[in-house]
C-alpha cells in the first residue's frame, strides 16, 4: 500500500485557497491548514472595534475555511518576523504599502520550514495566474518556488495546468489531469468549482485580507515612519492606525480621536501607554496623543479634542489631560471651528 | 489533571486564539485551560479552533465585557 502524502495548505480565509486545498483532499491527500498571521491581516480587528460593524460575521475566516474542509489549521504568529519583509521588501510595494511579492516568498519559505520540521511532503496554495498584479503573474510565480526555497515542492492546484509540472505531480502523489487550469482576474470558474464542493457564504474579501493594500491605511504608515524618522512598528502600532481619526499638526505629535463608543472602549486600554485626553465639561471622545507633545501642542490637541465633543459650539471648553503616569489636569480651551483644523493635519 | 490560566485580555482575534494553541500544546489531554479575553471575537473564533483540533468547549460566559472560556484539551 502506497503512502499517505501529506501537504500543508496556506489558508487566508478567501475563496481560492479553499478551492486549492479542497482540490487535493479530493485526491485522498493528507492536508493540514497553515495561516500566517502578521499583524496586518484583515481578519476579525475592526469588526472586533468597530460598532458600525457589528452586522458583519466576527468568525475568523480562516477558522471557518479549516472547519468546511475538515482539516486542522496551525495560525502562526509572524509578527516580529514580518517587519523586515514591510520595511525591506526586496521586490518593492504594490499600489499602496504592499510588498505582495516579498511577502508571498516569506510565507511560502515558512511553510517550507513547517513541512520540514512537521514531515509533510509538499505545499498547496490558492495562487492563480493572472489574479494579482504583483504576487500573481506568470512571470513572478516562479520567483515564489525559487526564492522561498520550495522549489518544485510548491503546488498551486488552481492554475498547475499552466505550469511546469511539480514533484507531487511528477511522483504521481496527485493527478496532474485532476487539477486545474484557472487564469485572469475572472472569478467565473472559482465560483462554479465552488458551486460544484457546495460550498455557500465563503469570504470574498474585495482588497485581499491585507491592510497594507488600503490607501488610507499605507497612509497612516508612512506617516508614522516619516514622523518618527525611521521604519519601525510594533504591535500596538499597527492596531491604532486602524482606528480613529488621525490628525498631525506638526511632526512632534499626532492626536488619535475616536470615532465611535467601539474603538473609545478599545483605545481605553492604552490610556496607561499614552498621554490622553477627553472633554470635561462635555460629552465627547477619548483621544490618544502620540508622540512627544510640548505644553502648547497639548493645548492645540486639546481643542481637537473639543471639536469632537458635544461643546463644539460654545465659547469654552473645560478638557482633562491626563499623563502616562497617571496625574491628571484640566484645561479650558476653545473648540476648533468647522474650518480651522487645516485638511492636511489629516493622516 | 491540571487546571492552567491564561491571560489573553486586551488582545485582538486571532492572537487569543494563537496564544490559546500554544498553550495548549504544552498541555496533556484532559487538562483544563481557563482563558480569560475581551475581544468578543473569541466567543466564536476559540470554540470553531477546539472543533477543528479536537478539542472541547466545557463552559463560556462573559461578565464586565470580560469573555471567558474553559476548555479541555483533547
Amino acid at each position: 500500500m502506497s503512502k499517505q502524502r501529506k501537504a500543508v495548505a496556506l489558508i487566508s480565509g478567501g475563496l481560492d485557497s479553499l478551492l486549492a486545498a479542497k482540490t487535493i483532499i479530493e485526491q485522498g491527500v493528507h492536508v493540514e491548514g497553515i495561516n500566517f498571521f502578521t499583524g496586518f491581516c484583515v481578519e476579525g480587528h475592526t469588526h472586533a472595534i468597530r460598532k458600525k460593524d457589528k452586522d458583519k460575521p466576527k468568525r475568523n475566516n480562516a477558522l471557518w475555511s479549516a472547519e468546511q474542509l475538515g482539516i486542522k489549521l496551525h495560525i502562526i504568529d509572524v509578527i516580529d518576523e514580518y517587519k523586515d519583509v514591510l520595511i525591506n521588501p526586496k521586490h518593492g510595494y504594490g499600489a499602496n504599502m504592499n510588498p505582495c511579492l516579498d511577502c508571498k516568498v516569506f510565507m511560502v519559505h515558512k511553510a517550507k520550514q513547517w513541512i520540514e520540521e512537521n514531515d509533510f511532503d509538499f505545499i498547496i496554495t490558492g495562487e492563480v495566474i493572472g489574479q494579482r498584479p504583483m504576487s500573481q503573474r506568470k512571470d513572478t510565480m516562479p520567483v515564489i518556488s525559487r526564492e522561498s526555497g520550495a522549489d518544485d515542492l510548491l503546488l498551486r492546484p488552481l492554475c498547475a495546468q499552466n505550469l511546469p509540472m511539480t514533484l507531487p505531480e511528477r511522483e504521481g502523489w496527485v493527478d496532474r489531469e485532476k487539477l486545474h487550469d484557472f487564469s485572469g482576474r475572472t472569478r467565473k470558474p472559482q465560483m462554479a468549482l465552488a458551486n460544484d464542493f457546495g460550498f455557500e457564504d465563503f469570504a470574498q474579501p474585495a482588497g485581499g485580507c491585507c491592510f497594507l493594500t488600503d490607501k488610507s491605511y499605507s497612509d497612516k504608515l508612512v506617516d508614522l515612519w516619516s514622523a518618527r524618522g525611521k521604519k519601525e512598528y510594533d504591535l500596538d502600532d499597527v492596531m491604532l492606525l486602524k482606528v480613529g481619526r488621525h490628525i498631525r499638526p506638526n511632526k512632534q505629535f499626532k492626536v488619535i480621536i475616536a470615532r465611535e463608543d467601539g474603538e473609545a472602549r478599545f483605545m481605553q486600554g492604552y490610556k496607561k501607554d499614552f498621554i490622553n485626553m477627553n472633554c470635561a465639561s462635555h460629552r465627547g471622545p477619548l483621544a490618544l496623543i502620540d508622540g512627544a507633545p510640548s505644553e502648547e501642542d497639548l493645548l492645540v490637541a486639546a481643542q481637537i479634542t473639543a471639536r469632537y465633543g458635544q461643546g463644539r459650539d460654545v465659547e469654552m471648553v473645560d478638557v482633562m489631560i491626563r499623563d502616562k503616569d497617571g496625574s491628571e489636569r484640566q484645561v479650558q480651551v476653545k473648540p476648533f471651528g468647522i474650518d480651522e483644523i487645516p485638511q492636511a493635519w489629516f493622516v | 489533571m491540571a487546571r492552567e490560566n491564561l491571560n489573553a485580555k486586551r488582545l485582538l482575534c486571532p492572537m487569543p486564539v494563537i496564544r490559546t494553541q500554544d498553550k495548549v500544546k504544552t498541555m496533556a489531554t484532559g487538562d483544563v485551560l481557563e482563558v480569560v479575553c475581551t475581544d468578543p471575537g473569541v466567543m466564536q473564533d476559540i470554540p470553531a479552533w477546539c472543533r477543528i483540533n479536537g478539542h472541547k468547549v466545557l463552559e463560556t460566559h462573559s461578565e464586565d465585557m470580560e469573555y471567558t472560556l474553559v476548555i479541555e484539551v483533547g
